[in-house]
């Protein structure tokens, strides 16, 4: 009997520990998906944040490193400089990366660092229980705005992929999202392009991913779909915010 | 062999990269600044990598990434940016990573000051970091010291999979001395935890410092300081100098020591039977050694730039066998010989 659909080689056969409905399990897979389609998992090093995916080094097949708190495009820069021939990622959550990482995420980007990172955005943070991420969104409640994000006293939401588009050392900053099959396919595109970029020693490829977290949303698993599309995705529009190849065909 | 003239700073980075360290992460401060310019000129032509990172934070944690894929990393800084790195430092002990860390002492706390300063032995021996763990601490003296203690450092820190740190301070960095470079041997060390790409040939190599079992953790922990144990038998190194026959002898280490030393020399002169113990690891603490230089003693004085920090563990090893005295200078006020002379005179020398 032919196979038609299995688990990518490069996810580890365990558990994992996301919540019931969380979206970590396909973007893992989609990553992994990859991963196996360039035949790269032996050649390929990943950087696990602190957050909800802090345990993604049990996940992942390839060699993996688990950093501190927002470091991870710091220690992916010292693994990536060590050794420039292999394949270098970081998987990272809002907190982590636009947070207390934003100097480590900004400056691995200007640097044109040529790893690739994925960057988990569920507007909050996840394992320490729900608390206001950097990109929460005005008016969203969570654990530390238990009335709301106040942005007179609390500040905007950041958004990435915008801020990011601007430096010069950024080869691919796009945003999608995993709440339909459409998107999921979009997602994966995007996630193969980073990693081509990195073969290509085009320099950061960052691909923000849209996600859930039914759990500290207080929703069930479809409702968090549902939100993602109708709150998340008009604050954080989808969409490619910097593409070097696409420029490359311009010219 | 090839002499030089050379200043501390750059003869630590020109030690580093004969002793095989292939990634250089850095971040300005005063007064070590001039490690870093040199590794900008020198690492990428000996095909090594330089980087100035964003911050300390960043550059510890550079450190960090290229030290998991097995090769040799190096960071360097001073007092106020080794706090910065001490998140990085202590995720690095508990991922049983080697790498070198170079502290050139300045005075603190806060901004402190940009002269010579000891003030940071408790940080370097004790509290880098939360978590049970030590990094190997080496005091050098000198420059030339400062060179075979890189090497060395950067050998017992792969074979223990532990940091390692040369404890300097602004004077050792600033101050240029004659030095040679010894032949080194490159203590070549298997690294098949490293997570350098498992080619299929193995499986996954994973370096992380989270156990969320706590007895995986206590076992991690425990098993850290089996190989403590260990190093503390073979590796704690001190200077005995005219100890034998001592009635009052010196402890003091680094700069300090070379001061020290001339202190000494003037009270033998004077015809006090004064030593000198030279700790030249921090951690291990030379604990036998200051048994051993002391037993004809009737008094120990130690001599720190700080308010008195290393004198801990001084009477620690004494376990309060005999009177240990303390004179200390803060950050920038270097103590001259007359002043420790005149300390071995207050406190009995004369009788």
């Amino acid at each position: 009997m032919a196979v038609v659909f299995e688990k990518p080689k490069a996810l580890a056969d365990v558990s994992t520990h996301y919540c019931p409905g969380c979206t970590h399990g396909i973007i893992h897979r989609l990553v992994a998906e990859v991963i196996d389609e360039m035949g790269i998992e032996g050649d390929t090093i990943g950087v696990c944040p602190v957050g909800c995916s802090v345990m993604a080094y049990n996940y992942f097949n390839c060699d993996m490193i688990e950093a501190p708190h927002g470091r991870a495009p710091a220690v992916a820069t010292g693994a990536k400089r060590a050794m420039p021939d292999k394949y270098v990622f970081t998987y990272q959550g809002d907190g982590d990366l636009a947070a207390i990482g934003t100097a480590e995420t900004v400056h691995s980007a200007t640097r044109g660092e040529n790893i690739v990172i994925i960057f988990v955005n569920n507007t909050t943070y996840g394992m320490t229980g729900g608390q206001m991420a950097p990109t929460t969104l005005p008016g969203q409640v969570t654990q530390t705005t238990p009335y709301g994000r106040n942005t007179e006293t609390q500040g905007y939401p950041i958004r990435v992929c915008e801020m990011l588009a601007t430096l010069d050392g950024v080869a691919l900053a796009q945003r999608v999202a995993v709440d339909s099959v459409p998107h999921i396919r979009e997602a994966k595109k995007a996630i193969r392009k980073a990693f081509e970029n990195q073969k290509n020693k085009r320099g950061f490829s960052i691909v923000e991913v849209l996600s859930t977290c039914p759990t500290n949303w207080g929703l069930t698993p479809i409702e968090s779909l549902t939100r993602l599309r109708e709150d998340c995705i008009p604050y954080y529009p989808l969409g490619v915010y910097k593409d070097i190849t696409a420029e490359e065909v311009v010219k | 062999m090839e002499r030089n003239l050379m200043k501390g700073n750059e003869a630590l980075a020109e030690a580093a990269i004969r002793a095989g360290c292939k990634c250089f992460f850095g971040y300005p401060i005063t007064p070590q600044t001039e490690l870093s310019a040199y590794m900008a000129k020198r690492m990428e032509k000996a095909g090594g990598v330089f980087l100035q990172a964003e911050s300390e934070i960043a550059a510890i944690n550079m450190v960090l990434g290229a030290a998991a894929t097995g090769v040799r990393a190096m960071t360097s800084s001073s007092s106020p940016g080794i706090s910065l790195k001490s998140e990085g430092i202590s995720y690095i002990a508990g991922s049983d990573l080697p790498c070198v860390i170079i502290n050139v002492q300045r005075g603190g706390p806060g901004l402190g000051g940009i002269q010579p300063s000891q003030a940071d032995y408790w940080q370097a021996t004790k509290a880098l970091g939360h978590g049970d763990f030590h990094l190997l601490v080496y005091a050098p003296a000198s420059v030339q010291e400062m060179i075979n203690m890189l090497t060395k450092a950067f050998d017992l820190a792969d074979e223990y999979r532990m940091p390692a740190m040369i404890l300097a301070d602004g004077l050792l960095g600033q101050m240029m001395e004659p030095v040679t470079f010894p032949e080194i041997k490159a203590n070549v060390v298997e690294k098949p935890w490293a997570t350098n790409g498992h080619q299929f040939k193995r499986k996954h190599n994973i370096v992380n410092s989270l156990y969320l079992q706590p007895d995986g953790l206590q076992k991690t922990v425990q098993d850290r300081f089996v190989r403590y144990e260990d190093i503390k038998k073979k590796h704690s190194e001190a200077e005995l100098y005219k100890t034998e026959d001592a009635d009052i002898v010196v402890v003091a280490y680094g700069a300090t020591a070379r001061v020290a030393k001339s202190a000494v020399n003037k009270a033998r002169e004077a015809g006090i039977k004064a030593g000198l113990i030279r700790p030249m690891t921090l951690w291990p603490f030379p604990e036998k050694q200051i048994v051993e230089g002391t037993k004809a003693a009737s008094d120990v004085l130690v001599v720190e730039m700080s308010m008195g920090q290393m004198v801990d563990d001084v009477k620690l090893s004494l376990e309060c066998s005999k009177p240990v005295h303390f004179f200390g200078r803060t950050g920038g006020v270097i103590p001259k010989p007359t002043e420790i002379f005149d300390e071995i005179i207050k406190i009995g020398g004369a009788k």
